[in-house]
């Protein structure tokens, strides 16, 4: 309350992190990886060979074709997933 | 008869046929627990095994480098169905299907939707959801369930390209328990019936392929047999052992003796 002497109210700050840096929840986990330009080269920053990889973003897969040119945005929750052994 | 006649009618059989495709192998294989990847590539080479099943999980971001699944397994010569294993809600196993057909190999899924963590049982009313979706969206949906008729017919109704009941529950190497209900699910279906989980040993598989069944799929029996590679080459002889013998047409059973050799031309005792 305003009454109170010295408390402000400052609006929300957003700043974009001059790093050029995103946090993404990639597999449960948060990670703050340099602004990867789409979903390919988030795959290729993490080590990851596309062909053996199915991604969603937000829950929605990302199709093969599409993965060069779906962009990601600070806070996106992502889940790569692939075949492993199993009965 | 020359060797190859009596090879001609002895081994005569149609493949297994699942949604239109044709399959080389009635032995289905999975690929999880297998003390190493050699072990697997050589224990699936020896049974002779064409479809191989894999599990849809999250990529280790901390292991990357290490070589995939598809790294050892020949995709030309495999044909892989994703499954859905642990997964206890029809809204997760439709994802995971979703996720597994994105992988680009085929449209097929072996569908398991769990009731319970201790025997894996089937959650019968998720399974049938998720098989209703599935098969709408174009998968040839591949179901585990139970051995009972009735859900059998249900999955069948709600368009699953083939049922898959248990013989027992998945790596308890019991065997096939119940034989009359897998004989009685295979007489009423028209989709193929190819019982999962629960085989044991050869002698499970040779039994069960003998209640008519059109093929079955094992993992445990194999990683978890000592020699899992011998055991793949004892299941696939099991498999083909049993098949032919259904096919063949058992003896009937008698709870009397008859015998074998003539009952006549005995000599007459000897009166001394």
């Amino acid at each position: 309350m305003t009454s109170c002497p010295g408390w402000y109210l400052s609006p929300m700050q957003t700043v974009d992190d001059p790093a050029g840096e995103l946090t993404l929840q990639i597999n449960g986990e948060a990670r703050r990886v340099p602004a990867p330009a789409s979903v390919q080269a988030l795959l290729a920053y993490l080590g990851l060979d596309a062909r053996a990889v199915v991604v969603e973003v937000n829950q929605e897969i990302i199709r093969r074709p599409r993965l060069a040119d779906t962009p990601l945005a600070d806070g996106d929750s992502i889940e790569i997933v692939h075949f492993v052994g199993g009965g | 008869m020359t060797a190859t006649t009596i090879t001609a009618r002895t081994q005569t059989d149609q493949p297994l046929t699942v949604a239109g495709r044709r399959f080389r192998s009635r032995l289905l294989v999975g690929t999880g627990k297998y003390p190493d990847a050699a072990t697997m590539v050589a224990t699936l080479d020896a049974c002779g095994a064409e479809v191989v099943t894999v599990a849809v999980r999250r990529v280790d971001l901390d292991r990357s480098k290490e070589e995939s699944l598809l790294h050892h397994l020949d995709t030309e010569r495999f044909f892989l169905l994703a499954n859905t294993a642990g997964c206890y809600r029809a809204d997760e196993a439709v994802r995971y299907a979703r996720l597994a057909r994105e992988a680009g190999f085929n449209e097929f899924i072996k569908l398991e939707v769990i009731g319970d963590q201790d025997t894996l049982l089937p959650d019968v009313a998720g399974l049938l959801e998720a098989t209703k979706v599935l098969a709408a969206e174009g998968f040839a949906v591949m179901a585990y369930t139970n051995d009972d008729l009735i859900t059998a017919l249900r999955l069948e109704d709600a368009g699953a390209a083939a049922v898959m009941p248990l013989a027992s529950p998945i790596g308890s190497g019991l065997g096939l328990l119940n034989p009359y209900s897998i004989r009685t699910i295979k007489q009423r279906l028209t989709v193929p019936v190819i019982v999962d989980a629960g085989v044991g040993s050869a002698a499970d598989a040779c039994l069960t392929m003998e209640q008519g069944v059109d093929g079955i799929l094992m993992n445990t029996a194999l990683a978890a047999a000592t020699d899992p590679v011998r055991m793949g080459w004892a299941m696939r002889h099991a498999v083909e052992a049993g098949r032919a013998s259904y096919l063949a047409g058992r003896m009937p059973k008698r709870e009397v003796a008859v015998p074998s050799s003539p009952v006549t031309g005995m000599l007459r005792p000897r009166s001394d």
